[in-house]
């Protein structure tokens, strides 16, 4: 852990961390809506039958999130990034996973 | 003792919403505080170190907790609640989401309730494994960075959104329909 007060770090790992939630997050969401419109993966998305597609969909995001946060943070790791932009396309991109989670809004596509 | 019984799945219900959720949201309002105070401004170099080994340990926790209520409720408690009854059964109250799929008035605590228990709930580990992280690389530093502390202070008030609504949801559906 950081004990120095006074020298200056870059933002870069902090955003890296950031987006990469952003990230895992809306193609938790695109595959949540996905799962409704194509049975087909609905099926490759049963990882565990008891489970159903949401042992797919989460274990997809989660491996989304760790892979995207190790590839940025190995591209953005000593340097500074415009933080704010970062901050809201990420905060953007957890919207999207939260709206396509919202049982209306997924259900929605359920009839097309 | 005292007539009173719990059964195994009752008893992992227990654990995944009141130990794993529940000690979750406790942390949130530790982290919350710890967070809210860290300034540079406001802290000597020695509080602001003892602040942020709390701080830490507040964010581990929240990360940690809410890992493990989403696993446990993913992989333990949720194929129960999912579990389909024998062809032709009738009582279906050892089968949840049967039971509320089975009756008009009861069928949007699976379709609503349910539903959305089981994909909000994923938010919460990862934003707060993040939130974590960060606090772990970037120490007493953060004090320093207003912009990074109240991007921190945001994700927190999002994993909180996530596990908080999980956790309403989930104690709403069992109370309609227990895990038997």
């Amino acid at each position: 852990m950081v004990e120095k007060t006074e020298e200056r770090m870059p933002n870069g790992p902090a955003a890296a961390a950031i987006l990469a939630a952003g990230l895992g997050s809306a193609v938790y969401g695109l595959l949540t809506v996905g799962a409704v419109v194509s049975a087909g993966l609905k099926t490759a998305l049963t990882w565990w039958k008891p489970t159903g597609a949401l042992s797919g969909k989460t274990g997809l995001g989660t491996i989304i999130w760790l892979v995207s946060w190790i590839v940025v943070h190995s591209l953005w790791k000593d340097k500074d990034v415009p933080f704010t932009r970062m901050f809201v396309v990420s905060l953007i991109l957890v919207g999207v996973g939260l709206l396509f989670t919202f049982p209306p809004v997924f259900e929605a596509f359920e009839a097309h | 003792m005292f007539g009173l019984t719990v059964t195994f799945r009752e008893a992992w219900a227990l654990v995944h919403g009141m130990v794993f959720g529940f000690g979750f949201l406790l942390s949130f309002a530790g982290a919350l505080a710890l967070l809210y105070t860290l300034r540079g401004d406001l802290l000597t170099t020695d509080g602001a170190r003892s602040h942020v080994r709390w701080l830490l340990l507040a964010t581990v926790a929240l990360a940690v907790l809410s890992s493990l209520a989403v696993i446990s409720g993913t992989y333990i408690t949720y194929p129960w609640y999912r579990a389909a009854p024998p062809e032709g059964a009738t009582d279906l109250a050892a089968y949840p989401r049967s039971f509320l799929k089975a009756d008009p008035n009861l069928k949007a605590w699976h379709s609503f309730g349910m539903e959305w228990k089981e994909h909000v709930a994923w938010f919460a580990p990862w934003i707060s494994t993040v939130v974590a992280a960060i606090v772990w690389r970037y120490g007493v530093y953060i004090g320093r960075d207003r912009r990074l502390r109240r991007a921190l202070i945001v994700l927190l008030f999002v994993a909180f959104f996530a596990a908080a609504t999980a956790g309403m949801l989930g104690a709403l559906v069992t109370k309609t329909a227990p895990l038997m």
